[in-house]
């Protein structure tokens, strides 16, 4: 089934979020859709699979024009969308997943699971996909569940299946089991569009490639071809130094020194197990690892968010085991937080106030009881500025700005004051890439001047991107340790260490 | 996407946004609650020329008159003192339903403080009584910002219990020998003497006229709750806290601390409304002064968007409903019950700004113009 998108249009009020975008999906191709967050892939894409109707323009399949009034008709049409966030019910079945909406049903409204659990394994074993299709969704690993995903839209006869940043959740080997799975749709017959940010992935999987810029197709071209430089470029818009600067390597003392930490979780299972580990001044330590081995816990129990149970921490050489997030940040330790949404902004302050969210109490800003907000509002205009925070004004809220600017922000808080410590949880998850390459910079920035950086990200090349020595964490602990500097660091042989065979 | 942010976004600190919600909408409100009360009382039998006649009483005993704006702003003055503590507490998160048991103790306090005062000049007793209402109101309601920041106990189950405990403490107290009248059987406090009361200030226009000085007291705190919202590091707290608790807590704010002082800042403010009513209308205490104006005073918070200035011209409305009702019943006959529906639909309306926008979509700016995610 051959699909094209002609001249479309797609306006929200005097917004343009797709222009004039011609494209054309072809059976047995996969097409790479590049875009930063905000370009317009997702709004494109919704067009397609029925959620918006374009303002202008038509969709023709094998010819013929089509109109979508929803969803419903662009999936009986053979278009099915695999959402980045799964909707999946956790505590079915594989099969009564699967079928849900489109339950088949024999005498007296009889639900025929068996019909259903016979389709659903046929189609596992066809495209290789391996689901058992018995399992409960909340006992599946995050790749198994995105398979559920393609199931649920291969039973419904799909022959164009839209993947939305499907690699965002996967683990490295996850993602080389789901390019296979891919690679066998698109044998079969199916078109892929394959919507993605990250260059490595798209250049790896895409026999096509179209960048989408401000809404409209500003490039397309054959992957063999194109480089990551130039696949940048086109999806940024200006040439993108993808490499970060740095400074050789020349650690100094310790800084932070972790002493047999043990946390647990709320439900009292061992979150972060005996660990030990040491951060020098001058240094970036990247912790690798899949998401929920601990990560989370030992970067709050850094920041004094959470008490360890047994362990020491030591900063400075003082002992900071127990001591409050605002001493801690008094003592020059900064906090980036995993989830910027949750735990490092205030969506309804301004840009200003999140920018003095955790020093609005002492000099120069607090002024007896009150607060100065003249000075903050300069201070915050100045450094929104030197951190390329774009905003239309530091007063604006900050759940206007794009997830870039959002991180930025909390990135300007935290570094532009005198710190010795840096600890960032998924500092560029989910941003574009010129705001990652911002970060990235300022991170690196902060190490030549002596900082220790503690950066824990579940995107590997970020961590190999950065780190001048390398962790995995696996259920709590440390498992494997690399210095790229002293030996060239394999990325497979890390991802196995992630998924646990180092243990 | 950016020209879809500009209009939101402007940088301006009062945007059309905002506008909207603030007033456009309470103002709409308004006006759908009185349409739907005129159609409650056509469905009641009453003919449409006595409907038109308590309106035009509502008004005139609103704002017809020198009294009548004088009983609109009394009745408006303990309305807007509690409506700012609970307006606090919204924006930090909290939801008091104390304010009556606040006013209750606060009040009472301040009867017990000016009675001991009595014999002090003005200048001591007076602020002397205004300081124990609202020490009593900041600890009373204390208690349950503790409970809630030490246990998790719920503040809305904590302060409806206060609430009930208030009431009965205080048909205990009033039977006490140190508060209750000489000679008096019943359950009432003693008066309080001249020094603490609040002075009436129209008196001479005419005696009977009963706006006190209470309005000044009011007054300055709607300013001081607007400088402790938006100019003060408490209230940067205050709002962090209830705008995202978690962000609060990781950027090294005390979530403990932020919830028991901002408690016991709403506790002061409703205790200065018990304090109003004792010492600037009845001159003492009795069971149930309280009137329920702690329970109006949600109402108050929640229509003036629990901005302070927004709570200040809510509590004015409500106050004028209630001058106004009572002049509607004199002159049509009407029930004063009326008011109170008219009093909810409003608190109806604005809890649903969608059905406001629904009903007079002209009033805001069209759907679709809304920030596009892509």
């Amino acid at each position: 089934m051959r699909v094209e998108l002609k001249n479309i249009t797609k306006r929200f009020g005097p917004v343009v979020a797709n222009k004039g975008v011609d494209l054309t999906i072809e059976p047995g191709e996969v097409l790479g859709l590049l875009g930063e967050n905000g370009a317009g892939k997702s709004t494109l894409m919704n067009v397609l699979c029925g959620l918006y109707e374009p303002t202008e323009g038509e969709i023709l399949i094998d010819g013929r024009p089509v109109t979508f009034a929803g969803p419903g008709d662009a999936i009986r049409a053979g278009i099915g969308m695999v959402h980045q966030h799964f909707m999946l019910v956790p505590v079915f079945t594989v099969t009564e997943n699967v079928i849900l909406g489109i339950e088949p049903v024999g005498q007296l409204d009889h639900l025929d699971l068996k019909t259903a659990r016979a389709e659903v394994e046929r189609l596992s074993t066809q495209y290789g996909l391996t689901v058992d299709p018995d399992a409960t969704i909340e006992t599946l690993p995050v790749g198994v569940q995105q398979r559920v995903e393609i199931i649920k839209v291969l039973i419904r006869e799909a022959d164009v299946l839209i993947l939305d940043e499907p690699t965002a959740v996967l683990t490295p080997q996850e993602v080389d089991e789901f390019f296979q799975i891919v690679r066998s749709l698109c044998d079969a017959g199916k078109a892929i569009v394959f919507i993605t940010h990250k260059l490595n992935e798209i250049l790896e999987v895409s026999d096509r490639i179209a960048v989408i810029r401000r809404g409209e197709i500003v490039g397309s071209g054959d992957p063999k071809k194109l480089t990551r430089p130039e696949l940048a470029e086109m999806m940024v818009g200006h040439p993108v130094d993808l490499d970060v600067a740095r400074a050789p390597f020349a650690p100094g003392e310790v800084i932070l020194d972790i002493q047999g930490l043990t946390i647990l979780r709320p439900d009292g299972a061992v979150a972060v197990d005996d660990l030990t580990l040491q951060v020098h001044s001058g240094e970036v330590v990247g912790i690798a690892g899949v998401q929920g081995n601990g990560q989370s816990a030992l970067i709050e129990a850094l920041a004094g968010l959470r008490r360890p149970v047994a362990g020491r921490v030591g900063f400075d050489g003082t002992d900071i085991t127990n001591a409050s997030p605002r001493a801690r940040h008094r003592m020059g330790i900064a906090h980036i937080p995993e989830d910027r949404q949750r735990a490092g902004l205030i969506g309804n302050f301004s840009v200003a106030e999140n920018m003095v969210l955790d020093s609005y109490y002492g000099p120069p800003f607090a002024k007896g009881p009150g607060i100065d907000w003249h000075r903050v509002h300069e201070d915050a205009a100045a450094v929104a500025k030197e951190y390329d925070v774009r905003t239309p004004s530091v007063r604006s809220a900050a759940a206007h700005l794009s997830g870039g600017n959002q991180q930025k922000l909390v990135v300007a808080r935290e570094l532009s004051r005198d710190t010795r410590l840096v600890i960032a949880g998924q500092p560029t998850r989910g941003l574009d890439v010129g705001s990652i390459a911002f970060i990235h910079e300022r991170l690196i920035a902060a190490r030549d001047e002596g900082d220790g950086v503690l950066i824990v990200s579940s995107e590997l090349d970020e961590i190999m991107a950065l780190s001048d020595r390398i962790l995995v964490m696996f259920k709590g602990r440390v498992v494997a340790e690399y210095t790229p500097h002293e030996a060239p660091v394999d990325k497979g042989t890390i991802g196995l260490a992630m998924a646990g065979a180092a243990t | 996407m950016s020209d879809a942010m500009t209009d939101a976004t402007q940088g301006k600190v009062f945007g059309r946004t905002q506008l909207e919600d603030m007033v456009i909408v309470p103002l709409f409100a308004l006006v759908a609650a009185l349409v739907l009360g005129a159609l409650v009382m056509a469905a009641t039998g009453v003919s449409p020329a006595t409907i038109a006649q308590s309106y035009v009483a509502l008004l005139k005993g609103s704002v017809g008159s020198v009294n009548a704006i004088s009983e609109t702003l009394t009745a408006a003055l303990p309305l807007v003192l509690a409506g700012l503590g609970l307006a606090l507490g919204f924006r930090s998160g909290l939801f008091n339903i104390g304010a009556e048991g606040q006013i209750v103790v606060g009040g009472l306090a301040a009867v017990v403080a000016g009675v001991a005062l009595g014999d002090m000049s003005a200048f001591i007793a007076l602020p002397g009584a205004l300081l124990a209402g609202a020490a009593a109101g900041a600890f009373y309601a204390g208690i349950a910002g503790w409970l809630r920041a030490a246990t998790g106990a719920h503040e809305v189950i904590t302060t409806i219990m206060l609430n009930l405990i208030s009431f009965r403490l205080l048909d205990y107290l009033l039977r006490t020998p140190f508060i209750q009248k000489e000679g008096r059987a019943d359950p009432i406090s003693k008066s309080v003497p001249d020094a603490a009361e609040l002075p009436k200030l129209l008196t001479f226009l005419d005696a009977n006229l009963r706006l006190h000085a209470g309005l000044f007291l009011t007054l300055a705190m709607v300013a001081f709750a607007y400088w402790l919202l938006f100019r003060s590091k408490l209230g940067f707290e205050f709002r962090a806290s209830g705008e995202n608790a978690v962000a609060a807590r990781f950027a090294g704010m005390s979530a403990g601390w932020t919830i028991v002082l901002a408690m016991a800042v709403a506790g002061a403010l409703a205790g200065l409304a018990g304090a109003n009513q004792t010492l600037g209308i009845l001159g003492r205490a009795t069971p149930g002064f309280s009137a329920g104006i702690g329970f109006d005073a949600i109402a108050v918070a929640l229509l003036g968007r629990s901005h302070p200035v927004g709570v200040f011209f809510a509590g004015v409305l409500f106050g004028a409903l209630e001058a106004g009702g009572r002049q509607m019943q004199v002159d049509a006959g009407v029930s004063i019950d009326l008011i109170g529906i008219i009093q909810s639909l409003i608190i109806v309306f604005i809890a649903a700004p969608l059905l406001v926008k629904a009903i007079f979509p002209w009033g805001f700016r069209k759907a679709g113009k809304r920030e596009n995610k892509s």
